[in-house]
């Protein structure tokens, strides 16, 4: 009885073409952003907002990027890290070479140079599908993360070969760098993920995600209807390459602080993915969940014994965890190869009429 | 935001956030370590871990802790990881943690900048930002005894005196990450100065155990000496390669994270002459070690197992251990405090003495060379010696060799003037 | 810089043609062990559709066990009998457990379940023998680990024992598949499976049984690499990253070909090295790390279906 879209008549298109045409949902998700913008924010610890709530929301725009790819357009990619740490590197190398322009604009220009990546290593998906893209993309993995190593230009020729945080004030505010408040970080963090989520719900509900959805659904027909894969596919790596790209730039920027070439090795990319499947493709509200559910699982598994005060080693917490993180991501997959988001679909049906048996 | 201190007391988050919900201090003093028992490394890390806790377990045991406090250290599993590395700092950040050891330079890299922040210093022995040794430029950060680039040179230096340098070619193999690419500017200015030439074999950390190419191209180059820079599984394999090779062991010169007997044990007998550098004593022919096995590893409080006591990596990490502890003891002299905070600890870094007359003191005579800090000098310039592996164990080969601290310093200095280059608010301190 | 390219390279193997033999040599006894990891892969994607990125951590897993085994004072050979049965009992449990739950479904989730298998694999190890490096048992089992060296061309190709072994090892194995699969039943059961599995049930074939026999299949693969790999190095969860390189000759070679698995194997590992050493050095070297994922690919785009592959005909 409590979400039931019965009784809400639409009289324009453009109140039926609404992202949230229904009631609950526009109550539901303003009720998560004022939690988010404004409960958040008072009552987190430090700990909380560094260690949990940034990284999560940092993953959670990877993720929806690599769902644009894997979930709206059905290609599969390993590379994820590697187009992270394309933003990540121009990312850095924007903020040292005009420091006077703010760090956010920064941010939002770096996807542009990871969606250039994305679109040549996305060349191959015109000939190639299914695990046979997903294992070429190892080849971006590898090759770019060689290149960051290499490359010197990227991390300005300095000794320890990393990329480092650049401290930036906005309006009188700090920013970025050690002296920011983790909350201002936050909410910047906040903003910029939801303000892209936006963005990217609508690509998808328009022409471009569409004809992505029709590619992974079935490209022969889809061509027949006059889609081009051409441009389908790689404007579906470059969107999501964007993404990434601006994922990656924030993680170092608001979440790590430094980063070596290593940060982006191919674990990163599994740990992508992994959201993805576990939220559930094709689904934003999926990446959310599944970007939860990897990322901040670990966390609460390890930190378990810390709060009970149990003395158990480090290491044995570690392989503890590491086994229950693999068993989980295996019974999940067995119980709901859909994710997360189909068991949300699900409540959601059963809200319609619980507690009554009938509508 | 004022209402946070209020709102910590609400548990649901405190739980979710760790270590903030730790109870009434008791008197303590807290080190997180940041260790690694799992991932790719933890063939290192794990002896490191052992030495590390083991010792100040054997001064809580012996002598009820230090300055009559006791010694809590948390070990919080990193795997190598900087995005655990940063979790853990997060986790152990509200303890009044005295010192920080991160054992990984990208783990050290990311946290500086907080650190330097939130006045808690950072140890990284003999690893991370070889910069950081510049205490006018990183007031909290130390990178005591010595540095890499005082390490390279201290090897060019044991090079020159057994063959010299002069028009020789020599190979630095390394592995293909910030650590390995850390001394080559050192390289460059040497080797100028020097008249030697050097050619670069970067290993890829995933090909630590497939290193076939670079070991072709050694014998395409035909060097005369070979220096590297390895770390894990990269170690055994290139001194297997070298045999293969037939280069010289004893012209191969491992650095400190090169020269372990895990790295060693599988090569066996035949990596005889292997050499590496050093700079904490071997085995456990020291009174404080002897100390270690009687109140810790024989009554089972120890991690390591017993024929593991006194390996290169435990004994480094006991050392690491030794010079924290001794910190410790001039910070409480100098403050007149019991129990630190991370700024008094960084008075006891900075005025730290731990020559010869008090490592004997310490029942450790002769356990590494001296150090001696300074406000201005946090890396210590200690010297290093060179150790040969003789089939089965390592044995001390030289005395001690002073590293080239007028070369490097400037080197340093300027890497320092880089690091804070794009970073105006950067707040440095001055030494009188 | 064309003359870098194109001549200097040509010029070097000439001048010192036994450091190209020595090359070439390297180069082979590497690709023969990336095709050895290929088959374990190309093994199961055949029978079940299961593309296995838990390949890797069961060379470790298979590797750690034996030298665990040995070090408790069990005999060598015991030790490789335990291990071997070990792995049979992975492959029955991974098909009890893992796969039978999950037949039928998207190829990405059947790939991230073996991803998450590898996760429970590497934690169940890391407990059971924890995170030490250990030595490879390897004069133990009978391996040589001699050197000899052929003099030829006023230089000297160095041949390493161990290395010999490896090859006579794999060439031996892949002949012992061959047979296998086409003179048993059990053989013949698998290909039949691989053709068209509906097909192999309504025969009355047990899709069960071949599948925890393919897993057991590759468990062997894996311990055989994991003693070659852990004898030129040591034992640790480092080589799990040794299992990425076969993937690139997967590629090449395609997901279902067993002869492809190993051509491509070993044009993965004579090309990655000749490139490192004559070529590497213009780039600043480590092209190791790319060089087979690269020259797959670039192979991809002009022929998709893989060196054996058949031309699937599909224009879109």
């Amino acid at each position: 009885m409590f979400y039931r879209e019965a009784g809400q008549f639409k009289t324009s298109y453009k109140s039926d073409q609404a992202i949230f045409p229904i009631l609950q949902d526009r109550i539901g998700l303003g009720l998560i952003v004022a939690i988010a913008l404004i409960g958040i924010p008072f009552i987190a610890t430090d700990g909380f907002l560094n260690s949990i709530m940034i990284p999560f929301l940092i993953l959670a725009l990877a993720a929806i990027g690599l769902n644009i790819l894997t979930g709206y357009c059905g290609q599969l990619s390993l590379g994820t890290g590697a187009f992270m740490g394309v933003g990540a590197y121009s990312c850095y190398k924007l903020a040292t070479i005009f420091p006077d322009v703010t760090i956010l604009v920064h941010i939002l220009l770096s996807g542009f140079f990871a969606a250039a990546a994305g679109v040549i290593f996305g060349l191959p998906s015109l000939r190639i599908k299914g695990l046979y893209l997903a294992i070429t993309t190892l080849a971006a993995q590898f090759f770019l993360e060689w290149m960051f190593v290499r490359w010197g230009w990227l991390f300005n020729y300095n000794e320890s070969g990393a990329i480092q945080n650049v401290p930036q004030k906005l309006f009188g505010v700090q920013i970025t760098g050690a002296a920011a408040d983790p909350v201002t970080r936050y909410l910047v963090v906040l903003s910029i993920v939801v303000f892209l989520t936006w963005i990217a719900s609508n690509i998808i509900r328009g022409r471009i995600g569409r004809s992505w959805m029709m590619i992974r659904d079935m490209d022969i027909a889809a061509e027949l209807m006059g889609i081009k894969p051409l441009n389908a596919k790689l404007s579906a790596f470059a969107v999501s390459s964007y993404f990434c790209g601006v994922a990656g730039a924030l993680m170092v920027f608001f979440w790590l602080g430094s980063a070596e070439a290593d940060v982006f090795n191919i674990n990163l990319s599994f740990q992508v993915l992994f959201m993805v499947i576990i939220g559930g493709m094709g689904s934003l509200i999926g990446s959310f969940m599944g970007a939860a559910f990897i990322f901040v699982l670990p966390v609460v598994i390890r930190t378990i014994p810390r709060v009970l005060g149990l003395d158990i080693g480090g290491a044995t917490v570690e392989h503890v965890s590491t086994m229950a993180i693999g068993a989980l991501i295996v019974l999940f997959l067995i119980v709901e190869p859909h994710g997360l988001a189909r068991l949300w679909q699900i409540g959601k049906e059963k809200l319609r009429n619980w507690p009554f048996p009938y509508g | 935001m004022k209402f946070r201190s209020l709102a910590i007391a609400l548990a649901a988050t405190a739980i979710t956030a760790g270590g903030l919900a730790a109870t009434a201090q008791a008197q303590e003093h807290y080190i997180p370590n940041l260790s690694y028992r799992t991932g790719p490394y933890a063939g290192g890390g794990i002896p490191f871990a052992n030495g590390f806790g083991d010792y100040f377990t054997m001064l809580n045991e012996r002598d009820g802790g230090i300055g009559g406090v006791p010694v809590r250290v948390e070990e919080c599993e990193t795997g190598y990881n900087s995005q655990k590395g940063i979790e853990c700092y997060e986790a152990t950040k509200g303890n009044n943690p005295l010192v920080y050891t991160p054992l990984s330079t990208g783990i050290t890299l990311g946290i500086i900048p907080q650190t330097t922040q939130a006045k808690t210093p950072i140890l990284s022995m003999g690893y991370g930002l070889s910069a950081a040794g510049i205490g006018e430029t990183f007031p909290y950060t130390f990178t005591y005894p010595t540095s890499y680039w005082n390490q390279m040179s201290s090897i060019l230096k044991y090079i020159d005196a057994n063959g010299g340098l002069e028009g020789k070619k020599i190979g630095y193999i390394y592995l293909d990450a910030g650590y390995g690419k850390e001394p080559i500017p050192v390289l460059e200015a040497l080797s100028e100065q020097m008249g030697f030439e050097w050619v670069g074999f970067p290993v890829a950390g995933k090909d630590m155990q497939n290193q076939g190419s670079q070991w072709l191209n050694v014998r395409k180059e035909r060097p005369d000496w070979m220096i590297m820079w390895g770390w894990g599984a990269m170690n055994a394999t290139a001194v297997k390669e070298a045999i293969k090779t037939r280069f010289p062991l004893d012209r191969f010169i491992g650095n400190w994270w090169a020269g372990a007997n895990a790295d060693l044990d599988p090569v066996g007998p035949d990596g005889k002459g292997y050499l590496s550098a050093n700079f904490s004593g071997i085995g456990t022919d020291f009174p404080a070690l002897k100390d270690v096995q009687k109140y810790v590893v024989d009554a089972g409080k120890s991690q390591a197992d017993a024929d593991k006591v006194g390996d290169v990596l435990y004994n480094r990490g006991l050392y690491n251990a030794v010079i924290i502890a001794e910190a410790i003891r001039v910070a409480q002299e100098m403050t007149g405090k019991k129990e630190l905070t991370g700024a008094d600890m960084k008075i006891g870094l900075e005025n730290i003495k731990l020559d010869g007359a008090r490592l004997e003191e310490l029942g450790l005579a002769g356990f590494a060379g001296d150090l001696i800090g300074s406000c201005k000098d946090h890396e210590g310039g200690s010297p290093v010696f060179i150790q040969q592996w003789n089939g089965t164990e390592w044995e001390r080969k030289t005395d001690p060799i002073e590293p080239m601290l007028e070369i490097t310093r400037p080197l340093l200095e300027d890497a320092a003037a880089g690091y804070i280059a794009d970073k105006p608010d950067w707040k440095g301190q001055t030494c009188s | 810089m064309l003359s870098e390219i194109f001549v200097e390279p040509f010029v070097l193997m000439a001048d010192i043609p036994d450091l190209l033999l020595q090359t070439i040599w390297e180069g082979f006894v590497a690709g023969t062990l990336y095709a050895l990891i290929a088959l374990g892969f190309v093994l199961i994607f055949k029978a079940s559709g299961v593309f296995n990125f838990a390949q890797g951590i069961m060379v470790v897993f298979a590797a750690l066990t034996l030298v665990g085994l040995y070090a408790n004072g069990v005999p060598a050979w015991l030790a490789l009998i335990i291990t071997i049965g070990v792995m049979a009992i992975l492959a029955i449990s991974i098909e009890r457990v893992v796969l039978r739950p999950l037949v039928g479904q998207n190829e990405a989730i059947l790939l991230m379940a073996t991803i998450g298998l590898s996760l429970f694999v590497r934690g169940v190890g890391e407990t059971l023998f924890g995170g030490e490096t250990k030595t490879m048992i390897t004069s133990e089992l009978g391996l040589p680990t001699g050197i000899t060296d052929w003099n030829v061309f006023d230089g000297r190709v160095t041949f390493q024992h161990i290395d010999i072994a490896a090859v006579v090892i794999a060439v031996l194995m892949v002949a012992g598949l061959a047979v296998f699969f086409s003179k048993t039943r059990i053989g013949r059961a698998l290909r039949a499976v691989a053709d068209d599995h509906q097909a192999a049930l309504s025969v009355g074939i047990s899709l069960h049984q071949i599948w925890a026999i393919v897993w057991f299949a590759s468990g062997v693969v894996a311990l055989v690499t994991g003693i070659m790999w852990g004898a030129r190095s040591d034992v640790s969860f480092a080589l799990e990253v040794i299992a990425l390189k076969a993937l690139a000759v997967l590629i090449l070679g395609g997901f279902t070909s067993i002869p492809g698995a190993i051509v491509g194997g070993l044009i993965i590992g004579i090309g990655e090295k000749l490139f490192e050493v004559y070529w590497g050095g213009l780039l600043g070297g480590g092209t190791e790390a790319w060089f087979a994922y690269v020259l797959a690919l670039i192979f991809l785009l002009f022929r998709p279906q893989g060196l054996f592959g058949e031309r699937i005909i599909e224009r879109v």
